[in-house]
């Protein structure tokens, strides 16, 4: 317990840090990089949510990272440059889709649940591509950064301590989430669904909430991811983003809180190491997942702990 | 709109129809029968179709760059059961869907590598180019037609070998039981490795079928995937006839309302109006056809499963 409470204190001193040392270093891009590892580790956080604690696997949460980014693509194009407007519409119109396509999909369970969270993102990916005002295939350019009053997000170092807290808040609700008796029944329904019922309550509502959740908190990703990038496009809800997410979730370990933070950072470190080797990295990191799969099976947290079931 | 133009749009229909059950047919016999899910199956699709293209400017023979597509298929698919598979059919579909992603990566890479990534055009031997009159006066590509009845051939093949051999009726039973048939003496992983195989060259001889009607290029075999995942969904899984039948549904839905959802939304709204709603309507077509099968029947049209 104690050696947990270490690790996160060592952690986040260590981000705290990074950005003045980077500063000293002159090495600028590692500030970007680990902004943006931070913002899809938010993501991953929200995924872990239903595909760690509530077994739901969901091959389409690049979705609602699509869905933030675009709500602050689209409303900048109109002019509305409101921070909060973005936030709200942003978290709004995710919670709002995931609502639609959890209702769906939530009725099915296995590879059905699979394949139809990927057929849905598959969707709003052609849906984004073929609506040529806002870019379609090539994207909108962010002319600018979301406003909050006292905070320029256009500048790098305040945008990465506020992707920083922001992550932390995330990390923090989701435990709070999962400790909750809410979190309990959602987490009882994963171990023995059967026996859930046998309890007197359906899953069902906690899942879909639950999923509600994931999305809009992974729509706040979104809206931070579009501004880091400054750039939408439907890359963004590709099923390729999806499968990445999935995989920095199980990387750092399913259903652990720190899990999904760490893999983010170690699935999209080693990228990073690869594409500095050779421009055909992936070759090398598809073997390099197969075998994480068969052979590192409680991921990098269970190194240190065994994550609850 | 002519009914010339609708016929026409039909056959193109059936056309991708056709090939989408091939994809799907080994894909849900697979999932049927090992519990194997299985993303890269788009990847041998893809190889099928670079297979074929390198094979046939290799010979200069394109019925060789045919027979040795599919063979290539054949085999891959066969490696790739016996090494990166095996391993995974005790694993939860979560890990079998992650292993396999990192196949297709692996395989996209590969062939970019190869081939580059530029978009490759298989070239039609002179005897596939022509076309043939259609009755109501236009003329229709032959090579089309060739691969309408190729694939219903495959098909019937298909639904015979499944009903009507002692490998099919294996394969049922692996699908309904498998610990029982392997406790009946039938080598099971053979059985496995033979079905697997035989899916690989299905989707490879879809995709030499698809190079020179569609682009050749990396990540080829994900697109058509996840339509072939819809397919599925819609017809069942686990159901060779349900794959048949969804793959008609998706492949002429999709067609005709690719060709007629604009100029029939621009008689009902203004032109304009259909210029931006036609084309992401019609992208989302088949996608919400198959929301609206789960929502009245979640196991798809002929599956089994309650």
């Amino acid at each position: 317990m104690n050696a947990r409470l270490i690790g996160w204190i060592t952690g986040i001193a260590l981000l705290l840090a990074l950005p003045p040392l980077m500063q000293a270093m002159g090495q600028l891009y590692y500030i970007d990089l680990v902004r943006r590892i931070m913002i899809l580790a938010i993501a991953a956080v929200s995924l872990n949510l239903i595909l760690g604690y509530g077994g739901l696997v969901s091959f389409g949460h690049a979705a609602y990272l699509g869905i933030g980014g675009y709500a602050v693509g689209i409303l900048a194009f109109y002019g509305i440059t409101s921070g909060w407007a973005h936030l709200a519409v942003a978290i709004g119109a995710s919670a709002l889709v995931a609502l639609a396509i959890g209702a769906v999909c939530i009725r099915t369970s296995g590879i059905y649940f699979i394949m139809i969270t990927l057929a849905f993102t598959q969707m709003l990916y052609y849906l984004a591509v073929s609506v040529a005002e806002y870019g379609g295939d090539d994207g909108l350019r962010l002319k600018i950064h979301s406003r909050f009053p006292l905070i320029d997000l256009a500048d790098p170092v305040t945008s990465y301590y506020v992707v920083l807290v922001v992550m932390l808040l995330c990390v923090y609700l989701v435990y709070r989430i999962i400790n909750s008796r809410f979190g309990m029944a959602l987490r009882a329904a994963k171990s023995n669904e059967a026996r859930a019922r046998a309890l007197g309550f359906s899953p069902y509502p906690y899942r879909l909430t639950a999923f509600v959740i994931a999305g809009a908190m992974c729509g706040l990703a979104g809206v931070l991811y579009a501004n880091h990038t400054a750039y939408i496009a439907p890359g963004f809800m590709s099923w390729l983003q999806s499968g990445e997410l999935m995989f920095m979730v199980i990387l750092g370990g399913m259903a652990s809180t720190a899990g999904p933070v760490l893999g983010t950072f170690a699935l999209l470190l080693v990228e990073e190491v690869l594409k500095g080797w050779t421009e055909h990295w992936q070759v090398i990191l598809g073997p390099l997942l197969v075998l994480s799969v068969i052979f590192f099976r409680r991921g990098l947290a269970g190194i240190f702990y065994k994550p609850d079931a | 709109m002519t009914l010339g133009l609708v016929f026409e749009q039909l056959l193109n229909g059936l056309q991708y129809g056709v090939m989408l059950f091939l994809m799907a047919a080994g894909l849900t016999l697979v999932f049927g029968i090992m519990n194997l899910v299985n993303l890269a199956h788009g990847s041998l699709f893809m190889m099928g179709a670079y297979f074929a293209i390198a094979a046939a400017q290799w010979t200069g023979n394109y019925a060789a760059g045919v027979v040795l597509g599919l063979a290539g298929a054949l085999v891959l698919g066969m490696l790739v059961e016996v090494t990166a598979l095996r391993p995974l059919y005790e694993r939860d579909h979560l890990d079998q869907v992650l292993a396999t992603f990192g196949l297709i990566l692996f395989f996209n890479e590969l062939v970019a590598i190869i081939w580059g990534r530029a978009a490759l055009y298989a070239a039609l031997p002179s005897w596939l180019r022509g076309s043939i009159p259609l009755f109501t006066g236009s003329r229709y590509p032959y090579y089309r037609v060739v691969v309408l009845a190729v694939g219903l051939i495959v098909a019937l093949w298909l639904w015979y070998m499944v009903t009507r051999t002692r490998l099919g009726m294996l394969v049922r039973a692996g699908a309904s039981n498998r610990a029982m048939v392997a406790a009946l003496g039938v080598n099971i992983r053979l059985l496995y490795t033979v079905v697997f195989g035989v899916g690989a060259a299905l989707a490879g001889l879809a995709g030499l079928m698809a190079g020179p009607v569609f682009v050749v290029q990396p990540g080829m075999g994900e697109l058509i995937l996840i339509q072939v995942f819809v397919v599925i969904v819609i017809g069942g899984i686990g159901s060779v006839r349900g794959a048949l039948v969804g793959a008609v549904i998706v492949g002429v839905i999709d067609t005709m309302g690719r060709a007629f959802l604009k100029p029939m939304l621009a008689t009902m709204l203004s032109a304009s109006a259909a210029e931006k709603a036609g084309p992401a309507l019609a992208s989302m077509l088949i996608y919400l056809l198959m929301a609206a099968v789960l929502t009245f029947r979640p196991q798809g049209l002929f599956g089994s499963r309650g």
